[in-house]
């Protein structure tokens, strides 16, 4: 049953730009392969670099023997931990020191904490000669006591993946250290019901009367659920090329960010900013694990400078598995009460995130906020702890905890609707965020809130899309087949404030717009400049974006990350597109008299209202620069960040130079949201379905560019369904390996596995607080894609089939057979 | 001595245009050589440095090996002809449809355009142990990993395990052994004609490799006699993902009906075993009766008997049973278009 065409929709009815499609300055590039990657750069006397990585989970090395490696012919240098610079203390935007966590993950270690991890780089004049002197090098380890799984670990007698613990522990002013926790004997006792086990969490909140909750319920649901730990599998690897000139490092590297990648260069180099130059026009894909960078990047511009010759680190696919980040697995269990309507009455939650030895991932503390806010539970609590383990380490990916705690959520309405024989569409309608809708704990008395949502418009919209009233209707079963349908609620963090916009009108017209925006393949890094030739009405075949190299003078900008950019840059741009506006006016005076509000901006002029004299661009640019200071850039505005005044001074004297910092108001945290619907078709003598049909309606405020929403929209939905599809990581407990090393055991879901007829919507609705409208779509539909899959195969399969993600046939052929959940209820990496 | 992976050593390259000067560089070379074909499973090996060969055996350049021809009774397909090929060449597909819908199914587009026929029916294990290295039996070693009490193990083997519990992937070689193929091999004493079945080797045989081939050994062809040409085909293979996996299990029969009745039946799954299974009581059994969904239920059972789980693979009995009985007693389609 097709769904309408997406491409039916129109969007930006009352704008020019805003809402069209156009070709981003990146396509022809991209699509003709003339885009240049990291490792695509040569340049002259360039080594190649291999890693030794570690053969044991946790260990130390006890014997180290590089000679027979350093004698080969080729090889010209070895790094090794001992040559990275102590970990630097960084200093904030606001000027606070925040101290080096000196336990935190190095590019490089001697006491490795999973397999896999990088202990030493051999730079050679070719990756033969470097992998050869690899296998020269004569080393051993000695084994220390590993833990895979959070709930091994936090056993009584548990071994611990660290020397010194198996959590981080916070303190006031000191940077995090790791410390020991171990739950009691008796919390365990659960676990043999399959339930997961609760002892004393790290941290916990709550707000509402939890007990009245569940005493007025009509319904109490108490469910365990398990989430797969997943590689990002960006497509494009760590790979980075470094070389030094004149004292400045150069790195070509592939990051989700620009400009914020800096800093993180500059912590783990333990070096000025200014000395540092990032090329990354291109990045294969990011979604969350490159987001300022990697640390892995250091290495090839060590041995650079040991070698003193630009080094290339080439990264393999096996390498990427154990280096390239995964979302943290969760072990969770919700309790949930539930009026005879299908409200919410009290939610009570608790989340186990398997974090890999390293820096704390936020999932766990996030999936409680987005449950409460996606949900709206009158009464919560919520309690979670972060386990360190001896597997590689985590980091963000697309809706870092809310994904988690969306797929924790989501099998409990589909089932409360069962139990309560209400409409799935109505359960999750009537629980979801509406207008200002508050979310999280209170701090202070008060409970923060969300500047919009229009999330009941979606299922609304959705509903009819999908024809949802009438596949409910459809007879569920036929032949060996067996149909169902889902729909899930789904949401994330989506916008951030206070960044700068920068460009220039130059004195031929043209318009240079500084993009300090990381090109992580969605767009952003043009579509939000779309903006600024909105508000001048200047043609965008007229405006050239430059992107991509902290040496091209760019203004301070969010991180590529946490779905903020579309939202936090279109109101930089908005910002310094209304300053351009106000010069080019002031400017106009001061040549033909009157007052700055007697001339317009429009069809590329400065003009006097009503007719009169004008002035183009191009002479308004030759104007700003005969007036100087703050027209052509001599004077930056006072509020802008010193990043960008370091760039607007070197622009100074090339045109009219326009910078402002977003000081719009902005009332709450911006979030987007996505109600997804998904059809399955499950076959019962095999276990194996088929995903037949998806949509998603995204409410993302104003709809900037749609062809690349539906390139978010869809393609972070089918995210999503890969946890509910197969991707997972399989280790083995014994010996501490990862066994699903190889890209294809780890099973991304391909197009071949979604439906070739999925369907997208935008509400367009634009949001109150941000002067275009927009908000961030990267990641609010992620959760959806998995939860509607998930919902979709227990209404075909009911209830008694699946209790964790990833769902294959083995599961449910099994489980059908015994005719109760036969998967491993527990344990982590099955 | 550190361990590195991921990025494959040197070797002497050899590309031999003839079967005879292949033939002779493999006589040279004896155990040191490792014959190349399309390299979808060779360059695993090579690049993990697992396997290291002095000197590569690339068959690419080898015209001969190549290429579907129409024989006076069937067909015959070179081993270097690529899965692609096989399955659009009209006459497989008209006659021998099986191995067109099995080879089809292989792995995804891109590597099926490299793998060759002649690869995919010669292919090593795929067991995760095994293949990142890990000294198990199969390696020379005398453990398996893989089947211990928390081994992960939920791709291998239900059937027929001797110590090893791997199991063959290959999705062509049940077709193969359903439409009764035969494989030609050329060794350094001359050629063999061998029926498929006996082209596969299980690990009570020898445990360290999948088929009869020895180091100077070279597949030449597959011939595929008229006997099933046209038969009523059925294959099924199940996997996680629609494309670039492996089977978790795969069918293949040829039946031939006379009224409703079986008169014949060859059927033969793979990734049940170490090697292509041939179901042989399965055919006895059903030769002579009705082509009925009761028949199939009976053959789906008689299938699994003596099929042993191991932790993670006991969804593997009911899949086979259905299997089998499906492609005797036929799908119950649903009625919905989807
Ligand atoms: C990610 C992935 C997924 C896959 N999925 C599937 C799948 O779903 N189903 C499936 O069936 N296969 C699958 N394969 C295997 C693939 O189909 C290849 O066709 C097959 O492994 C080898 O074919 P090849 O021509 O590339 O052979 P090669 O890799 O070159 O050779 C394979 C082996 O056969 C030997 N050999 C090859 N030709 C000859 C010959 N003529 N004489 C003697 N020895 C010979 C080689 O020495 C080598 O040991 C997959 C492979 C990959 C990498």
């Amino acid at each position: 049953m097709p769904s309408p065409k997406s491409e039916m929709q129109k969007f930006g009815a009352k704008y020019k730009l805003i809402g069209k499609d156009y070709p981003t300055p990146d396509l022809y590039a991209k699509v003709t392969g003339k885009s240049k990657y990291a490792e695509d750069f040569r340049v002259d006397g360039m080594l190649f670099c291999k890693l030794l990585l570690s053969p044991v989970p946790h260990g130390r090395v006890k014997h180290l023997d590089l000679s027979k490696a350093l004698a080969m012919p080729g090889v010209k240098a070895i790094l090794t931990q001992d040559d990275l610079p102590a970990p630097a203390d960084s200093v904030t935007d606001l000027g606070v020191t925040i101290k080096a966590n000196t336990q935190g993950e190095k590019a490089l270690t001697m006491e490795p904490l999973y397999q896999g991890e990088p202990i030493l780089a051999v730079a050679a004049v070719d990756e033969w000669t470097a992998a050869e002197a690899i296998e020269k090098i004569d080393i051993e380890f000695e084994h220390l006591p590993f833990a895979l799984d959070p709930l091994e670990t936090l056993r009584p007698r548990g071994p611990n993946p660290r020397v010194e613990g198996n959590v981080w522990v916070e303190e006031e002013n000191s940077p995090p250290r790791v410390g020991v926790l171990k739950w009691k004997e008796e919390d365990f006792a659960p676990a043999k019901y399959g339930q997961l086990p609760m002892g004393k969490p790290q941290e916990e909140w709550s707000y509402g009367d939890l007990d009245a909750g569940f005493k007025n319920a009509a319904l109490v649901l108490d469910e365990t659920f398990v989430t797969p730990d997943t590689s990002h599998q960006t497509l494009e690897p760590r790979t980075a090329l470094a070389y030094w000139q004149n004292g400045k490092v150069f790195l070509h590297m592939g990051t989700q960010s620009t400009v914020q990648t800096l800093a993180g260069l500059g912590r783990w180099l333990n070096m000025d900013r200014s000395q540092i130059v990032l090329i990354s026009e291109y990045t294969g894909g990011g979604f969350g694990s490159k987001a300022t960078g990697y640390i892995f990047a250091i290495i090839p511009a060590l041995l650079a400078k040991k070698a003193n010759a630009p080094v290339m680190m080439r990264i393999s696919r096996e390498e990427e598995h154990f280096i390239g980040r995964a979302r943290p697995g969760f072990q969770g269990r919700i309790k949930a009460g539930f009026a005879k309507d299908g409200r919410i009455t009290a939610v009570d939650m608790y989340a186990i995130g398997n974090n890999g030895p390293y820096d704390e991932a936020g999932d766990v503390g996030a999936s409680g906020e987005i449950v409460s806010l996606l949900y709206q539970p009158p009464a919560m609590r919520w309690r979670g702890v972060t386990v360190l383990t001896n597997t590689p380490p985590r980091g963000p990916q697309s809706a870092p905890g809310g994904m988690q705690g969306i797929v924790m959520m989501e099998p409990i309405l589909a089932k409360a609707a069962r139990q309560l024989s209400l409409d799935h569409v109505a359960i999750h309608r009537i629980n979801s965020p509406e207008g200002k809708a508050e979310w999280g704990p209170a701090s202070n008395g008060k409970r923060a809130h969300a500047t919009s949502a229009f999330l009941k418009e979606a299922f609304d919209r959705g509903a009819e899309q999908f024809r949802w009233k009438e596949r409910v209707a459809q007879p569920k079963r036929s032949g060996s087949k067996v149909r169902g349908v889902g729909v899930s609620s789904s949401c994330f963090f989506a916008g951030s404030v206070g960044y700068d916009g920068l460009f220039v009108i130059r004195p031929d017209g043209r318009i240079a717009i500084q993009s300090g925006i990381g090109n992580l393949g969605t767009e952003s890094l043009s579509d939000v400049h779309r903006v600024v030739a909105e508000v001048l009405g200047v043609p965008w075949e007229k405006c050239d974006v430059i992107w991509g190299n902290t040496s091209k003078n760019l203004p301070w900008t969010c991180v590529s990350g946490g779905s903020q950019t579309t939202h936090a840059m279109t109101r930089a741009a908005h910002a310094a597109a209304m300053d351009g506006k106000q010069k080019l006016q002031e400017i106009a005076a001061k040549t033909f008299g009157g007052t700055p509000e007697q001339y317009e901006v429009g069809n590329e002029k400065v003009f006097r209202k009503g007719g009169g004299r004008s002035l183009t661009l191009a002479q308004a640019a030759q104007r700003a620069i005969q007036l100087g200071g703050k027209y052509d850039g001599h004077e930056p505005p006072p509020d802008v960040n010193k990043y960008t005044k370091t760039s607007i001074a070197a622009l100074a004297g090339q045109g009219l130079v326009a910078a402002a910092k977003d000081k719009y108001p902005h009332d709450g945290q911006s979030f987007s949201y996505v109600a997804s619907f998904a059809e399955v078709e499950v076959d019962l003598e095999t276990g194996k379905y088929f995903l037949t049909d998806y949509l998603a309606v995204a409410d993302v405020g104003t709809v900037i560019h749609p062809k690349a929403l539906s390139g978010q929209v869809l393609g972070r939905s089918i995210l999503g369904m890969g946890h509910a599809m197969g991707q997972k990581w399989v280790f083995d407990p014994q010996y501490g390996h990862t066994i699903s090393r190889r890209f294809y055991h780890t099973k991304p879901p391909t197009i071949l596995d979604v439906p070739t007829g999925m369907q997208w919507a935008a509400l367009d609705i634009p949001d109150p607080e941000t002067p275009v409208g927009a908000r961030g779509i990267g990641e609010p539909p992620v959760g959806g894609g998995c939860g509607a899959v998930l919902n979709a195969l227990s209404d075909a399969l009911g209830d008694e089939v699946f209790r964790r993600a990833p769902v294959n046939l083995d599961t449910i052929l099994t489980s059908l057979e015994a005719g109760r959940p036969m998967q491993e209820p527990l344990t982590a990496f099955i | 001595m550190a361990v590195i992976r991921d990025i494959m050593p040197a070797f002497q390259l050899l590309q031999p245009g003839t079967v005879a000067d292949a033939q002779k560089l493999l006589a040279q070379h004896d155990a040191d050589a490792w014959i190349m074909a399309g390299g979808m499973d060779s360059f695993d090996w090579l690049k993990d440095r697992i396997k290291r060969p002095k000197v590569l055996v690339d068959l690419s350049g080898i015209e001969e090996l190549r290429g579907i021809r129409a024989t006076a009774d069937g067909v015959e397909i070179g081993a270097m002809t690529r899965l692609s090929e096989v399955v659009g060449h009209p006459l497989i597909k008209e006659k021998y449809g099986l191995l067109a819908q099995a080879a089809e199914l292989v792995a995804s587009p891109q590597i099926r355009n490299q793998g060759t026929l002649g690869g995919n029916v010669s292919q090593d294990a795929r067991c995760w142990y095994y293949r990142a290295g890990w000294p198990c039996y199969r390696a020379g070693g005398n453990i398996c990993y893989a089947d211990t009490p928390v081994g992960r193990n939920r791709e291998h083997a239900i059937l027929h395990a001797e110590r090893c519990v791997a199991v063959n992937p290959s999705d062509t070689a049940p077709a193969l052994i359903a439409l009764d193929a035969k494989f030609v091999v050329q060794t350094p004493k001359g050629r063999q004609v061998m029926d498929a079945e006996h082209y596969f080797v299980g690990p009570e045989i020898d445990i360290t490799r999948m088929n009869i081939l020895r180091p100077g050994f070279l597949l030449m062809a597959i011939q595929i006699p008229s006997t099933w040409a046209g038969a009523q085909f059925y294959f099924e293979k199940m996997r996680d993902r629609n494309v670039w996996d492996f089977p978790l299990l795969n069918v293949a029969s040829a039946m031939k009906l006379s009224r409703s009745n079986i008169q014949d039946i060859r059927i033969a799954v793979n990734a049940a075993a170490a090697r292509p299974l041939r179901l042989k009581a399965v055919e006895d059994a059903v030769r002579g009766r009705e082509c009925s969904p009761a028949t199939g239920e009976a053959a789906g059972k008689l299938a699994v008997q003596g099929a042993v789980p191991l932790q993670f693979n006991a969804y593997k009995i009911p899949l086979m049973r259905n299997l089998v009985k499906r492609a005797i007693g036929g799908v119950q389609e649903a009625a919905w278009a989807s």
